[in-house]
């Protein structure tokens, strides 16, 4: 990966990113790992609250709300679509936020 | 369950329990539909209780299956996986696993949302791997017309059944309860299990070596216990019933597996069995996941910086006022009944202790306890329409920027707006949170805000000590005064639930999580349930609280009973309905004279007097005390006492006999209560908990008297500070 990581929350709307690191206490990462973000996954930032807080992602099909200090400790690299394996015949526009298997 | 009850992993149900009807769990993630599933299984049959201590409520009912068996269904609260942090996650687990003492449960049915498909079946895989009875609920599949998974394929991978339910419209209940019956008749053990690697596997297998003989079953379940005590057995986990013995191997196994990742692998193995499984479940690959195009429409206006916050407000000002104003024909309507009949028992009745008991005590105190219900009814009908819609989730998602700065949840607005009318209400609705946590922080700071009990007290009390002039002829001081009170209350609810929330409810850091469903008509009919139950719960739990309080708040004011002759009793202070503006009179007013000395002899009124040194230093006399003491009927209730105290009879929220006899009172030839006296009253007002029914209603939700009498503790304390702040600041800059 020669793209520098950032954090989710530095996301711009629409943004597709691949989940590289969940940070934080241990309870903590595991929650947001459970919930989909695993490393590997793709995730999209789907919408933000009027307020900028908190955001909406898609990851893995299923949308997901979280605060923007929660994001920020989640280590993403952005524009990961073109490494996404075609495993699926998939509208590029339309993408959903198929798991990438196989990532580190 | 291919096992013996030999193996359950706690308390093979007791001999106690032997007899009672198998346990069927109903478990989910939060918000797939698990509560209207439920309802369509047990129908009006349903039990709430709460779960000791804490705000979770537990719901059960009997379910007769269609071979004749009969079963209790358990609902749980919903979680997204089985490593529990939250209170709710803790009692799924505790319930699902038979930790602490619950009976192990025969089936286990996990509700799934099919358009959350892939994290709603992370929880499912655990619950399979674990060697459960499951059969899956396959909820809302007409959500996504479009690309729906198919059940089939979902059943073929996970090695269980699976019924398509649709628990709005009560869809696939029938077939639900046949699979329950296969389940129970005939157990079955899903095949999906995660490839997890060789050293995953070696972990999990020396953890399980450490399981209680107890727990001990096959190898495959030993494992799978074992994989599940690695990730959710630690430090900080708060679970039960955990042998240290298996604590001590956890940490060993972690410590000794760094650098590797083992919570990461696990769940990584979990998703990775997942992710491969969906390709084979949906008809069409190139279209998952599916869309939810209108509700993305409808969320282009809804959530939009403008136009979203000013429906937001609209609906909003649409609550409060349903609160405010048009629950008030319902409330008079109520007190005047009470009163009617109050009226008609002291006619028909002879005199004496029997007809003041019944009177006062009963019928006072039965009215102010329906007296909440129009509120109640009115809130949760709002509640339940927004929920239902899907609106409540984007009220969250809107305010949560707000409410996240005072450590509270985006959901805390609703409750939080309704505790401006009336705190017993806002209490109840702080249900449509969640976390236990945010729960609790809420309803704590709940009872601070400017309830609509307080408004005549302020009244009286401003109109009585304040002279109407104005600052800078033209600025109304009492107007103003008034405005004050809200900011102040507004303002100190602010600081306490940040304060209470680092401090008496901190919470974990759990990350946050908010889901937006779609939008869908409300379901009336749901809706009026949850109603019904709401006025229920409270009627039969809150009311015999609020009920005994307001005899025992009569009895202190009534006795001990002095010879004076009367024909009618001083009119209790511990009637909230007695004191509504739709008053009768009663026969002839007692002579004041007479009623006053009765209640400076009542315990009361010697209480009142005993605490006299207590609040001397917020300028306050015996009189005002006793009045204190009976406002804890109802805020407003405060009035009547110092009517009674100053024996200006029966009094009304005008009040006007009584704000003369507050101006005239002298103490040494100077006015007794100035405005000084008057701020600190008003202060106290604001930050006490002078209200029964609150501290009911918060023993209710809690199932516990720890929580109202931190309530009680922390408000008392906090009005006594501020008023002697108050008092003395301005004693001492010469006011």
């Amino acid at each position: 990966m020669s793209t520098p990581t950032r954090s989710l929350a530095e996301l711009a709307l629409a943004d597709v990113a691949c989940v590289e690191h969940v940070g934080g206490e241990r309870s903590f990462r595991r929650r947001l790992m459970e919930l989909g973000l695993v490393p590997g996954t793709r995730v999209e930032l789907k919408a933000v609250a009027p307020l900028g807080d908190p955001l909406e992602l898609l990851v893995r099909g299923s949308s997901l709300s979280i605060r923007r200090a929660d994001a920020a400790l989640v280590r993403v690299t952005p524009g990961s679509r073109s490494e996404a394996p075609a495993a699926h015949a998939v509208a590029p526009a339309r993408l959903p936020a198929t798991p990438v298997r196989g990532a580190p | 369950m291919t096992t013996s009850e030999g193996a359950s992993l706690v308390a093979p149900e007791s001999a106690g329990t032997a007899a009672s009807a198998p346990v069927v769990v109903l478990v989910g993630n939060p918000n797939v539909g698990k509560t209207s599933v439920y309802n369509q299984l047990t129908g009006e049959r349903a039990r709430i209780g709460n779960y000791p201590g804490i705000t979770v409520e537990q719901r059960s009912g009997s379910l007769t299956l269609p071979e004749g068996g009969a079963v209790t269904v358990v609902d749980l609260p919903g979680t997204y996986s089985l490593s529990a942090r939250s209170a709710e996650e803790q009692i799924a687990l505790e319930a699902l696993l038979g930790l602490d003492g619950l009976p192990r449960p025969k089936v286990v049915v996990v509700v799934i949302d099919a358009g959350q498909l892939s994290r709603n079946l992370y929880l499912t895989l655990q619950l399979v791997e674990l060697g459960l009875n499951v059969v899956v609920a396959l909820n809302m599949l007409d959500e996504v017309p479009e690309n729906p998974p198919s059940p089939t394929a979902l059943a073929n991978f996970l090695g269980v059944p699976v019924v398509v339910t649709d628990g709005r419209r009560g869809a696939g209940a029938g077939e639900l309860k046949r699979a329950i019956d296969r389940a129970l008749a005939q157990p079955r053990v899903g095949h999906v299990a995660p490839s997890y690697s060789a050293e995953l596997v070696r972990d999990a297998d020396e953890v399980a070596l450490a399981l209680p003989a107890a727990w001990r079953d096959t190898k495959e379940r030993d494992r799978a216990l074992g994989f599940w005590a690695l990730s959710s057995v630690d430090a900080d986990d708060e679970l039960r019933d955990i042998p240290l013995t298996l604590r001590e191997r956890c940490a060993e196994v972690r410590a000794r597996a760094e650098p590797r990742d083992i919570d990461r692998e696990l769940i990584a193995a979990r998703y990775a069995v997942i992710d491969g499984a969906l390709e084979r479940l949906y008809a069409r690959v190139d279209r998952h996941p599916p869309k939810r195009a209108s509700s993305e429409r409808v969320d282009r206006i809804l959530l939009h910086p403008v136009w979203g916050f000013a429906i937001f407000l609209g609906l909003m000002v649409v609550v409060f006022q349903a609160l405010f104003s048009w629950s008030d024909p319902a409330i008079s309507l109520i007190e005047r009944a009470a009163a009617f009949l109050s009226e008609r028992l002291t006619a028909l009745l002879p005199a004496g202790i029997f007809r003041d008991l019944l009177v006062q005590g009963v019928i006072g105190g039965v009215g102010n306890v329906i007296v909440f219900l129009p509120q109640i009814l009115l809130l949760f009908l709002m509640i339940g329409l927004l929920e239902d819609s899907g609106y409540m989730a984007r009220v969250a998602f809107l305010m949560d920027r707000v409410l996240r700065t005072l450590g509270l949840h985006g959901r805390a607005f609703v409750p939080m707006l309704s505790g401006f009318a009336c705190a017993v209400p806002a209490i109840l609705a702080t249900r449509t949170m969640e976390r236990q946590r945010d729960r609790l922080l809420t309803m704590l700071v709940i009872p601070l805000m400017t309830c609509s009990a307080r408004l005549p007290v302020y009244t009286l009390i401003i109109a009585a000590l304040f002279p109407p002039s104005h600052w800078f002829g033209w600025l109304p001081v009492q107007g103003l005064l008034m405005v004050a009170m809200y900011a102040f209350a507004i303002v100190t609810t602010l600081l306490v639930a940040l304060l209470l929330g680092r401090t008496a409810v901190k919470g974990r850091r759990v990350p946050l999580v908010l889901e937006l469903p779609p939008y869908r008509m409300p379901s009336l009919k749901l809706t009026l349930r949850s109603m019904l139950e709401r006025a229920q719960v409270f009627l039969k739990e809150a009311g015999t609280v609020i009920l005994a309080c307001t005899i025992a708040l009569w009895a202190l004011l009534a006795f001990p009973r002095t010879t004076v002759s009367d024909t009618t009793p001083p009119r209790a202070a511990a009637s909230h309905v007695a004191s509504g503006t739709t008053n009768p009179r009663p026969a002839a007013p007692p002579p004041a004279v007479e009623a006053e000395d009765r209640i400076r002899n009542s315990y009361g009124g010697r209480l009142g007097r005993a605490i006299e040194p207590v609040f001397a230093p917020l300028g306050f006399d015996w009189k005002i005390d006793v009045g204190i003491i009976g406002a804890f009927a109802a805020r407003e209730v405060f009035i009547s006492t110092l009517g009674l105290v100053y024996g200006v009879g029966d009094t009304d929220d005008e009040a006007l006999p009584l704000r003369e006899k507050l101006k005239a009172e002298t103490l040494d030839g100077k006015p007794r209560y100035t405005p000084l006296v008057g701020l600190s009253l008003l202060v106290f007002f604001a930050l006490s908990c002078q209200c029964m029914s609150t501290l009911a209603v918060v023993r209710r939700e809690t199932r516990t008297w720890r929580w109202p009498a931190f309530l009680f503790a922390y408000m008392t304390t906090l009005a006594y500070a501020f008023s002697f702040v108050v008092y003395q600041g301005g004693k001492l800059l010469g006011f």
